[in-house]
């Protein structure tokens, strides 16, 4: 449909709800907020920020904690607030709510949302950064001398061409 | 303090009314004293210890230098000699740093290792082979000749083959190891020491 003008307040309203009565008789997930397109919900993936660690809303404590678990990733199940972690866009569908470790585990297997997120490029950016913070002195050098043979072979090809072209 | 070693001296004076001999001690009292006891420092039961080299570093560590004539130089560490100071060379061929004493404090271990086992650095290297000769450079200052550069002793240019031979082989292995002890050490924009991997 439309975009919604999520700036415009007087837009805003009528067009969402609208839609949301449309979407709502036709969807069978959850509603979705607007223009919020993560929600904490149970099965949400959050990657939580100080271990840099995958885990899953287990179940909702408050409007300021979940209960979330990694058995898979190391996430030892505990109430968690939201300022730590951050929302991933997959979700583990189905799973139910307080659902035990040996479930949980079940269902990430079954979803295999863990190997949709290696293959994201927010998982393969944080890869990235962890390798270069890794990297000893002789890998950078390393690095810089490969990075400037390749600069060295693309510019050149590129002379090369200009030239022919002129 | 009457000094122990000094024998106090017995002269001979002439004359019948002079007393015929006089003793003249080996160390002379001052003329002042303080006008009370000054403290005396206690005795330190103290002694300084030979600074063990870090874990980090061990035979064959690339390590790079942070002071002196050659700071940036990526060289080979050999082996830590009795003073504390570590010996290490460039090899001089590669980066210029021939057989050379370094202090541990103003030196970075990369955790790059070079593999020389099999090379066998002589018990003669020590601190006495590095020491420098006082005499001979004062002696040309008072003179004020122009203090002409002594030509290294061919021994030493001898000994510093000897050694960085087979340092050479060792990282000819790598294609790229040569290059990395040519290439100089420094920060760019960005980067801090200490959050950076060595």
């Amino acid at each position: 449909g439309t975009p919604q003008k999520w700036w415009d307040p007087i837009a805003f309203d009528s067009i969402n709800l609208a839609h949301q009565v449309q979407t709502s008789f036709f969807s069978d997930l959850a509603m979705v907020q607007g223009s919020f397109k993560r929600q904490v919900e149970v099965g949400r993936v959050v990657l939580l920020n100080d271990s840099q660690k995958l885990a899953v809303i287990v179940d909702i404590v408050d409007h300021k904690r979940a209960l979330v678990e990694g058995p898979t990733t190391g996430v030892a199940r505990q109430a968690i607030a939201y300022q730590n972690l951050i929302l991933t866009n997959l979700v583990v569908k189905g799973l139910p709510r307080n659902a035990g470790q040996a479930t949980l585990k079940k269902f990430l297997e079954k979803s295999n949302v863990l190997s949709a997120w290696e293959k994201s490029a927010w998982a393969q950016k944080l890869q990235q950064r962890q390798i270069r913070a890794g990297l000893t002195d002789f890998d950078r050098f390393k690095l810089n001398k490969l990075k400037n043979q390749r600069r060295f072979i693309v510019g050149s090809t590129i002379a090369q061409a200009k030239k022919q072209a002129a | 303090l009457i000094s122990i070693m000094a024998a106090d001296k017995v002269k001979e004076i002439k004359g019948a009314k002079n007393g015929g001999k006089r003793t003249i001690p080996a160390e002379k009292a001052g003329r002042f004293y303080p006008a009370e006891d000054v403290p005396q420092p206690k005795v330190s039961r103290k002694s300084p210890k030979v600074a063990a080299a870090r874990k980090t570093i061990t035979p064959g560590t690339v390590l790079i230098l942070l002071a002196g004539r050659f700071r940036g130089k990526r060289v080979v560490f050999l082996k830590q000699l009795d003073s504390g100071l570590l010996l290490v060379t460039g090899p001089y061929k590669v980066n210029g740093v021939p057989l050379r004493r370094v202090n541990q404090a103003y030196v970075i271990a990369t955790s790059t290792k070079l593999d020389i086992s099999n090379v066998k650095v002589d018990a003669k290297f020590n601190d006495a082979y590095f020491s420098k000769s006082v005499k001979a450079d004062k002696k040309e200052f008072l003179e004020g000749e122009q203090a002409k550069k002594a030509a290294l002793p061919e021994t030493k240019v001898a000994d510093q083959k000897a050694i960085d031979k087979d340092i050479i082989a060792a990282a000819a292995k790598d294609p790229m190891f040569t290059a990395y002890l040519k290439a100089p050490f420094g920060l760019s924009k960005g980067q801090f020491p200490h959050a950076m991997k060595f």
